[in-house]
């Protein structure tokens, strides 16, 4: 991983500077949103454990604080055991955006590893790696993770990310897979060869600087599976009890019967920062997308002109610039075509205008 | 050979030239419309086609050719823009009527792309769909134009490929099971399915051996005399043109620089960049010439400087070439009264004052430093 | 494949005196540097045990320092598989490739560096041969770093900024910062040059070094290299499809069709009085000025219809499909490479018939050597 991150990193920068020498085009609106929501969601799961209020898991029943509203004392009300909900998003954030982020770069790490060596490699490697990717890819997660993780001696969080981990890497090791046959063919790793470099170099600093933004994409990807997964398994129940996290907050919520005591705030906060999030990262992805496929960013760059909307399969717009001028006589017609000289006439034809 | 090249050919119907031509661009711009200022690909660009003729649009890449013929044809997608200009189009099929392209909705220009105004596409294999048979492609286009029954449509497509000398057998073909060459015929029998007035080349030929491209374009050519079609051949290499083409229109920067017939281009070309062109390409025939090219690279249509956009280039540039307004303008004793050419300085009977200049390798004058390029001499060294 | 055989056999016996017999034009020029002797390779296509496509047969040339030997083909033609196989991408067949007269094995890593030290290669496709992630100064630094040109900062930044400049990109320093997308395909091309040229070797074999660039370019960066062959005494196979290009850029011309060669000699001689009928035909097909019209006009001539088969299925002539004076002996046994004259070969059963003038101007010997 360590001499992934920094690469990819460099790649990436580079890539955003040359974006904006070429066109002084920036990233669209779609990814400016996901950045700002998954910054947010960063900052937040940083500061979070120390701003928190309460203690998430000190109980109080004492009267009026148990399931109760949201009010001053509590911004986001109590539980059934008189918890405070902010204090258990605060904590469980962190919780969860680290178990998603720690998850993605193994995964992607993996998917890195098995991508480009099938795809460098080739022949009876490309066909096993695949093999083994394509098993991965058609394994039912979700069944499997509940069965693996029911069995696993203990429930804690470094299980559920080894599990993920384990059962996330497979698609994007195919699309780096597919993505490195067609870097491998290009001119300029021959041509690296042709100087003399060693074959780790070629795949190092020739090939996977072209790969970052997917590699990118992948991780991101990643991280929205890991994150959503290891919501959903925390709901059923499958994940530690003592550790705080979204999936937690929802699993005590569905276990303290909330929906029906009408105990919105219980259950809401955290459901909507799982929407917000996933949402975040997808668009996200779509300004990566974006950067490594230059036909998405015209696409979307260029869809107002004269203040209509056109779309790509609309014939080119005509914007003449205010009335026709009075068209100049054309030196075809100041020539009267009878009048030109005999036989050279046959082959000449007309239609340039003098323009004035 | 020569004897046959010194008088212009009479292949062109005179009759054609009496009638209005059946394409004809005037004041034609098109811009590619991005955050900043408009890039101005194509500038005030004045080209007509009349019924039966071969004009050759030549220049570099990036010189605006394609963009002017796709332009023309509002093929260009969004980010381009048309700025100025107008296009009509007039068929025979319409009887007179004028067509105005660039006011046509889209429908409207649908039914007359194919029909009227087919394209020649440089990549066959992009332009055909590799999941359809020849035949299936071909009877889409005569499908969606024509009237006709199952086996009047299945007749055609036949002798679309008997028309440019495909075995039929071939009909059942998928376009990866073709040759470059013959791919490239069934883009021409395509382009051809409906009867086309007009037929737009672009690059048809560039990724072609010579030989096929020889027997491509004869078989055009030969195609263009039976159904009386006009082409507008699309082409970087200008020794091809010279041979093909009837008119020749050399394009720079965006703009012509010069239109004559490709006798006075062969024999007397006026401006210093077509000149250039003749200069650039080693000849297989005849004395083997001192050849010197073109110093220097095309300009950034982003940053055009006034006047004459060839002028960084040219060697026969002078202090008043800055403010010129690039119109085109007879010149003077050509052969074609209809030769024009932009620049007002330099005229067929204009010495060549490129070569001395060009003669010693790396020599450099006339603010070009380090550009001139020494001739090719593969035999002798200079 | 018994027609392979044979001409294996023939490769000792009979088709190498005529190579021997023939003086290089190229030869003129400089000391012998490299030998391309009786290269075969073979692809496998497919999974069938005649599934083999014989891309290169019989195939040698030297080339000599200072001297430009084209390499003249159709694609398809084999022309680009002799290129990666001299560069030592491709395994050979069988065949010998010499390099300063001892047997060039690249078996180890540390063989193959050595040997790029002496041949480089210029890619056709300037926009594909540089990658898009680095800058010009990282693709020219690489080689003069990994071979040790030159040591310490100040002076890899000397022979990084002499490098560029000797390409005529000039201010070196400005163009050392671009990206490959900031520059134009000429430039493009020239970096690639000045890579090649970053390791100081003796041979660089240019594969279709100018075809995708502008004609108004092609020029400049072929009498750039033209420049950099005298200066460096570079011994230069120059790959292309152009024969025009052939006569005024290189000294000798070899004409290869399906994986042969079937006509060699001086380039001048080779394009102005071609002997066999492939560069008959390959001379006649090129874009003529003179002609304006006159001959597209007159139609096709009848030659060519079926493009050649490089499998190795077939039997005798390859060209023998396409050729106008094929006879049956042309269909039977294929034709080896012979002397026509002093410096010219040509391999066709036909040649009394295809270049009348040559086989009676030159006379004796090529007759003789004619006969089977």
């Amino acid at each position: 991983m360590a001499a992934i991150v920094p690469l990819g990193a460099r790649g990436t920068e580079r890539l955003v500077r040359r974006r904006k020498r070429a066109g002084g085009r920036r990233l669209s609106t779609k990814a400016r949103v996901g950045a700002v929501i998954c910054a947010a969601f960063v900052l937040a799961a940083i500061i979070g454990p120390y701003v928190a209020p309460y203690d998430p898991s000190v109980q109080s029943f004492l009267p009026g604080t148990v399931l109760h509203a949201p009010d001053a004392a509590h911004l986001l009300g109590t539980d059934s055991l008189g918890r405070d909900v902010l204090s258990q998003l605060l904590v469980g954030l962190r919780t969860t955006l680290v178990l998603g982020l720690v998850t993605g770069a193994i995964a992607t790490f993996i998917a890195v590893a098995i991508g480009v060596s099938a795809g460098v490699l080739g022949g009876f490697w490309d066909e096993i790696l695949s093999l083994l990717s394509n098993v991965f890819l058609v394994l039912p997660a979700l069944p499997l993770l509940v069965v693996l993780l029911g069995y696993l001696p203990q429930k804690g969080e470094t299980a559920t990310i080894v599990v993920l981990a384990f059962l996330g890497w497979p698609w994007g090791a195919r699309v780096i897979r597919a993505q490195t046959l067609t870097l491998r063919s290009r001119d300029f790793v021959a041509a690296s060869r042709e100087t003399g470099e060693r074959t780790w170099r070629v795949i190092f600093f020739e090939i996977m600087p072209n790969e970052v933004s997917l590699i990118a994409a992948s991780f991101v990807s990643t991280v929205l599976y890991a994150i959503g997964t290891s919501v959903a398994l925390a709901f059923l129940g499958l994940s530690s009890s003592s550790q705080w996290s979204l999936g937690l907050i929802l699993y005590w919520a569905q276990n303290g019967n909330a929906l029906q005591l009408n105990a919105w705030w219980w259950f809401a906060p955290a459901g909507l920062a799982v929407a917000l999030l996933g949402t975040g990262l997808v668009l996200l992805n779509f300004g990566i997308d974006e950067i490594g496929n230059p036909r998405l960013r015209d696409a979307s760059g260029a869809s107002k002109i004269g203040g209509k909307a056109w779309r790509p399969s609309d014939p080119t717009p005509v914007v003449l610039a205010g009335s026709p001028a009075p068209r100049a006589r054309s030196f075809a017609s100041a020539f009267s075509r009878r009048s030109a000289p005999g036989a050279t006439a046959g082959r000449a034809a007309a239609g340039q205008g003098g323009r004035s | 050979m020569s004897a046959v090249a010194a008088q212009p050919p009479a292949a062109q119907p005179p009759a054609a030239l009496s009638e209005k031509p059946v394409l004809e661009i005037t004041g034609l711009s098109v811009a590619y419309r991005s955050s900043g200022a408009d890039v101005k690909a194509v500038e005030r660009v004045d080209l007509s086609l009349h019924a039966g003729e071969v004009v050759g649009l030549a220049g570099e890449s990036g010189s605006g050719k394609s963009t002017l013929a796709y332009g023309a044809c509002r093929l260009l997608r969004p980010p381009a823009v048309i700025t100025a200009g107008s296009v009509v189009y007039r068929g025979r099929r319409l009887g007179g009527r004028e067509v105005d392209v660039l006011s046509r909705t889209p429908d409207e220009l649908r039914e007359l792309r194919w029909r009227e105004i087919a394209i020649v596409f440089q990549s066959a294999m992009n332009a055909l769909n590799p999941v359809l048979r020849v035949r299936d492609q071909l009877l889409d286009v005569v499908d969606a134009h024509l009237d006709l029954g199952k086996d009047e449509a299945h007749e055609r497509v036949a002798s679309l490929l008997d028309l440019v000398a495909i075995p039929r057998d071939r009909l059942r073909s998928y376009p990866h099971e073709l040759s470059g060459g013959m791919r490239q015929r069934v883009m021409i029998a395509m382009a051809l399915a409906v009867d086309p007035e007009v037929v737009i080349m672009d690059e048809p030929t560039t990724a072609l051996d010579v030989v096929v491209q020889r027997e491509i374009l004869s078989q055009v050519v030969e195609l263009k005399e039976r159904l009386g079609f006009a082409i507008l051949f699309i082409t970087h290499d200008l020794s091809l043109l010279l041979e093909l083409a009837d008119r020749v229109a050399v394009m720079y920067a965006g703009q012509l620089v010069e239109v004559a017939s490709a006798h006075d281009v062969h024999y007397g070309p006026a401006h210093p960049y077509t000149r250039g062109l003749l200069n650039s390409f080693p000849s297989l025939r005849g004395a083997r010439r001192e050849l010197a090219g073109i110093p220097g690279s095309p300009p950034d249509l982003r940053n055009l400087p006034p006047g004459c956009p060839f002028l960084p280039r040219c060697g026969f540039a002078t202090g008043s070439c800055a403010a010129i307004d690039m119109s085109l303008s007879p010149v003077p004793g050509a052969t074609d009264p209809w030769h024009v050419s932009a620049c007002p300085f330099v005229t067929p009977s204009t010495p060549d004052v490129a070569r001395p200049r060009l003669a010693g390798a790396g020599a450099a004058a006339g603010g070009e430093p380090g550009r001139a390029s020494g001739p090719v001499a593969g035999g002798a060294p200079s | 494949m018994s027609d392979r055989a044979t001409r294996r056999e023939g490769a000792s016996g009979r088709v190498r005196p005529a190579h021997a017999n023939v003086a290089s034009p190229a030869s003129l020029r400089g000391p012998l540097v490299m030998e391309a002797d009786g290269l075969f390779k073979d692809f496998r296509i497919g999974r069938g045990k005649d599934a083999v496509l014989s891309a290169v047969r019989d195939v040698s040339f030297n080339l000599y320092r200072k001297a430009v030997v084209a390499l003249v083909g159709e694609s398809g033609s084999g022309k680009s598989t002799i290129a990666k196989l001299l560069a030592g991408q491709e395994q050979l067949t069988s065949g010998e490739i010499r390099l300063g007269g001892s047997r060039v094995e690249v078996s180890g890593r540390h063989d193959f560096r050595a040997y790029k030290r002496e041949v480089q290669m210029v890619f056709q496709d300037p926009f594909a041969s540089l990658n898009p992630v680095h800058t010009v100064r990282y693709h020219i630094e690489r080689p003069v770093r990994l071979h040790g040109i030159a040591k310490g900062r100040a002076e890899v930044e000397r022979e990084l900024v002499r490098l560029v400049e000797q390409v005529r990109l000039t201010p070196a320093q400005q163009f050392l910062a671009k990206y490959p997308h900031e520059l134009s395909g000429g430039q493009r091309q020239r970096v690639a040059i000045a890579r090649a040229l970053a390791v100081q070797p003796s041979v660089l074999l240019a594969d279709e070094p100018v075809s995708m660039l502008d004609v108004s370019i092609r020029l400049e960066v072929l009498s750039l290299l033209d420049d950099l062959r005298e200066r460096f005494d570079l011994a230069v196979l120059y790959i292309t499809h152009d024969i025009a290009s052939a006569r005024y850029f290189a000294d000798e011309a070899l004409v290869m069709y399906a994986g042969e060669i079937v006509e060699r000699g001086p380039a001048e001689a080779v394009t102005q009085q071609p002997a066999h009928p492939y560069t008959q035909l390959l001379v006649s097909s090129a874009p003529d000025p003179d002609a304006l019209g006159s001959v597209l006009r007159t139609g096709a001539r009848g030659l060519g219809r079926q493009a050649g088969s490089a499998l190795s299925t077939a039997t005798g002539c390859r060209f023998s499909p396409r050729c106008p004076f094929a006879d049956d002996r042309c269909r039977q046994e294929a034709p080896p490479l012979v002397r026509v004259s002093a410096d010219r070969a040509a391999a066709c059963w036909r040649l009394d018939v295809a270049a009348p003038s040559l086989v009676t101007t030159h006379g004796g010997g090529g007759v003789e050597d004619m006969a089977p």
